[in-house]
């Protein structure tokens, strides 16, 4: 095989464990919750074996290791050996978890811990069962040669080996007596395909003897009547002669006798006795004229076949196999196919031609109302149905990327075990709306903010179970994950059913760490709000769950990256809720088209609050070229987006041009003054940095209808910068 | 005219190598990825020699091997069981339900031939 054939299949291979594993996961959580039938521990364990047998394939011998460990149990649990108990459960799950660990550390080429494998495949085995089934050893691997107990009889000389062949000690002498059982032919097994591989092992004469076939009226003709005796002479071992016979060896009486003196080669050769071909021949016809069409292939036909040249055939056999030959192909085509893989660069390439069109299909719309043809006119008509068919297009090639967010919600119940271990508490993972479907590029950039607010969750909402039996809830408490699509966008719910927002002690932190002055008048959703403020963290210590060092304004400024939003809600004593709200796609974007200095810019609709015309009153100096807006009673920093960018080098002229109010990083509001708003329209979005890098303060471009390219702010980047700028300015001063 | 091979197997890594190795030997190949498939490719179709893997979905391979003897147009056709199994029990069981002869998994392409070579005219 090539060896790019063999890296495609190594790449099927961890495809296929990823699936596997959420496979296994998805079996043992059923296991768990009790809902577990034969079929799903069968599939539980074929999860396993499967990626054992793949492994194995590559030689990724930590990986087998585990896996075979980790099968046994799971094999022990089919047979019944052990039950599944809560505690065998989740050291089976933990198995799981490392299994996952090995796995991509096979394919990315890390290390996975091994001595925390070591520990897991103890506590495997401490579940009991018995010991390792020898059923599942790999055995002799490679080779596939083990030895079923045979009746054979060894000549005492032969063994000691003693008196070696005289003349040619490299060519040994072997008589092979081999007498075929019905059962052998019953499983399609050939005496003469044994016969013609024991020939090319070396200088083969065969003698068959016949002298068992009864008369035709007591022949049995699935019967076995005949068997032969080979002289074999060649540079070859026994096991190599034994080889061949691997597969009968029950199946027939089988000696094998090694003779070291060497008599003359027999005469009477099979192949050259014509009146025994000649009788076998009419045996043949008869036995044909008699079973019809049934003997066709009937097993038990003492195939003569081999005795003769091996590659006759009787003639209906060839028709049958032409006529297979030529059914191939359609019927392959026909078993049918529901879904096909698909590279995703293909997808890619299809979202990106797509963008094209939608632009075209613009820039065309652009240019018929420059004609001066009217909306009636029948081009501008082709045009709408042309706008409507790109539009559907568009929709469909979103849904090729579409994936179900089950992989990301299934990686979760890992955290949830992990942080539920590490801080004692007993926590459910409850899944809901698993099928909703996302753009795969959201769903990836999904996984980190997630895996945030579950350990938050935990870490900070759930309470112990000795505190909530004394609250009267269930020692065990629920986080509640959960999507579905709601006017275009996808809602993603974490919710649990912990103490809730402690809104004294989120207070009080706030005012210590001088994010709101003491005596601030806050409402309790202004409180609530303030977990998301860069820099604040509830924890005492940074624990090593929720730790890392980030907060829960890493995970809302993500969330923003992907052009979402996110909001809390939460009741004393009953839990919180953190609700996330994100378009399908990233390709597209619903954008305000403005006009700075005479450039043309876009602004994410999700970052903006609100849009407003400054009157002077409003309007402060601040520093030595600074301004600030007053805002809803509240003083807001006014960013002149022409002068950031260079567009212009003197400040515009604020009163004649617009403010939009945008939310930035932990709800932080800034002013952006630009000259004008042109549009609010979808827009393709176009990234930048393949070919010019990351530039600060751009998140991407797009084409408008006139064919001209507009840059689309990054918002966040653009009012960092300025917070910086600040820092600067003041310490010069 | 090349042979054709029915390969049955649930791990499309396992299909994929199958495939692979045997193509470069020059047969024909016919896939499924369980019994129940592997019994419905053989509706229309009689390959020269089928390989089955053991452990699959629906349909393991000894109740697979069983409905191909049961059928009077297959009962000839040599099966080989693809397994990492290799101890004694499995493969008597298999070879009960009719299994001609059998490949230790992980296999090697020339393994897989050899193993075809014994088995088919």
């Amino acid at each position: 095989m090539a060896s790019d054939a063999i890296a495609d299949i190594k790449a099927t291979f961890f495809q296929e464990c990823e699936e596997q594993l959420a496979e296994l996961e998805a079996g043992l959580l059923a296991l768990e919750g009790g809902d577990a039938d034969l079929e799903t521990i069968n599939a539980i364990f074929r999860a396993v074996h499967s990626i054992k047998g793949g492994a194995g394939a590559f030689h990724l011998d930590d990986l087998v290791r585990f896996a075979h460990a980790y099968e046994t149990s799971l094999d022990n649990l089919r047979a019944g050996r052990i039950s599944a108990t809560p505690a065998g459960t989740r050291v089976m799950l933990r198995a799981a978890d490392m299994l996952a660990d090995l796995v991509r550390a096979a394919r990315d080429g890390g290390a996975a811990d091994i001595a925390r494998g070591e520990a897991i495949i103890e506590e495997l085995v401490a579940l009991g069962g018995g010991p390792e089934d020898p059923g599942l050893d790999e055995g002799d691997g490679m080779d596939g040669l083990d030895f079923m107990p045979v009746q054979v009889s060894f000549d005492s000389d032969s063994l000691d080996g003693g008196e070696a062949t005289a003349g040619d000690p490299s060519a040994p002498r072997y008589v092979i007596q081999f007498k075929p059982k019905p059962g052998l032919y019953a499983k399609a097994n050939e005496a003469g395909l044994l016969l013609r591989e024991l020939a090319r092992l070396g200088e083969a004469s065969v003698r068959c003897d016949v002298s068992e076939v009864p008369l035709l009226p007591d022949l049995d003709p699935e019967g076995a009547y005949l068997s032969w005796t080979i002289v074999l002479r060649g540079d070859v071992d026994e096991a190599a002669i034994r080889e061949v016979f691997e597969f009968v060896a029950d199946d027939c009486d089988l000696d094998i006798r090694r003779e070291d003196e060497a008599p003359p080669a027999p005469a009477a050769a099979q192949s050259g006795d014509p009146d025994i071909l000649s009788l076998l021949k009419k045996l043949e016809a008869e036995v044909q004229n008699q079973r019809g069409e049934a003997v066709e292939r009937t097993p038990g036909q003492p195939s003569p076949v081999g005795l003769q040249t091996i590659d006759r055939q009787p003639a209906a056999e060839k028709s049958t196999k032409a006529e297979a030959g030529k059914t191939t192909a359609g019927a392959a085509a026909a078993s049918g196919q529901t879904t096909i893989r698909v590279d995703i660069d293909r997808v890619d390439r299809l979202v990106d031609l797509i963008g094209e069109l939608v632009i075209n299909q613009a820039m065309l719309a652009q240019r018929v109302a420059e004609a001066g043809l009217g909306r009636g006119s029948a081009v501008a008509t082709g045009l709408d149905e042309l706008e409507r068919l790109t539009r559907e297009i568009q929709d469909s090639v979103m849904a090729i990327r579409a994936q179900p967010v089950k992989p990301v919600f299934q990686r979760m119940s890992r955290i949830v075990r992990e942080v539920a271990e590490i801080t004692g508490k007993s926590v459910h993972l409850v899944t809901d709306g698993e099928s909703t479907e996302v753009d795969k590029t959201v769903i990836e950039r999904l996984a980190d903010p997630l895996t945030h607010m579950i350990r938050n969750a935990i870490d900070h909402g759930i309470e112990e179970p000795a505190k909530r039996i004394a609250a009267g809830k269930p020692g065990e408490g629920v986080v509640r994950l959960s999507a579905l699509h709601r006017s275009g966008r996808i809602v993603i719910e974490v919710a649990d059913d912990g103490a809730g927002i402690n809104r004294a002690r989120v207070r009080e932190i706030a005012a210590r760490k001088g994010l709101v002055s003491a005596d601030a008048v806050l409402s309790d959703d202004e409180i609530d709000n303030l977990i998301f403020a860069p820099g604040f963290s509830t924890a005492e210590t940074v624990s090593n769950i929720s730790g890392r060092g980030v907060g829960m304004d890493v995970v809302k400024r993500s969330i923003q990256a992907l052009g979402g939003r996110i909001s809390i809600s939460s009741r004393p004593g009953a839990g919180s809720t953190f609700t996330m709200s994100l378009p399908l796609t990233l390709a597209v974007l619903d954008g305000m088209v403005v006009s700075v200095a005479g450039q043309t810019l876009v602004l994410p609709l999700t970052a903006i609050v609100e849009t407003l015309q400054p009157s002077e009153t409003d309007l402060h100096a601040f520093g030595t070229s600074g301004q600030v807006i007053l805002v809803r009673k509240a003083l807001t920093p006014l960013i002149d987006v022409g002068l950031r960018l260079g567009f212009r080098t003197s400040p515009a002229d604020s009163l004649s041009c617009v403010v939009i109010l945008v939310e930035s990083e932990g709800g932080g509001r800034s002013a952006l003054l630009v000259d004008a708003i042109q549009d609010q329209r979808q827009i393709v979005v176009k990234s930048l940095e393949g070919n010019y890098g990351h530039v600060p303060g751009i998140a991407a471009a797009t084409i408008l209808g006139d064919g001209r390219v507009a840059l689309i702010l990054d918002v966040d980047t653009l009012v960092a910068a300025r917070q910086a700028n600040a820092l600067e300015q003041s310490q010069a001063a | 005219m090349s042979k054709t091979v029915l390969t049955v197997d649930d791990s499309r890594t396992m299909r994929q190598m199958l495939r692979a190795a045997l193509v470069d030997a020059g047969f024909n190949v016919l896939q499924a990825d369980d019994g129940v498939a592997g019994l419905e490719v053989l509706e229309a179709e009689t390959p020269d020699v089928i390989i089955t893997d053991i452990n699959m979905p629906r349909l393991d391979g000894f109740g697979f091997i069983e409905g191909v003897r049961r059928e009077p147009r297959h009962r000839a056709v040599p099966i080989l069981v693809l397994t990492t199994e290799s101890d004694a029990a499995k493969k008597a069981k298999a070879r009960s339900a009719g299994a001609t002869g059998w490949i230790v998994k992980p296999f090697d392409p020339e393994k897989l031939v050899t193993a075809i070579r014994r088995v088919t005219a």
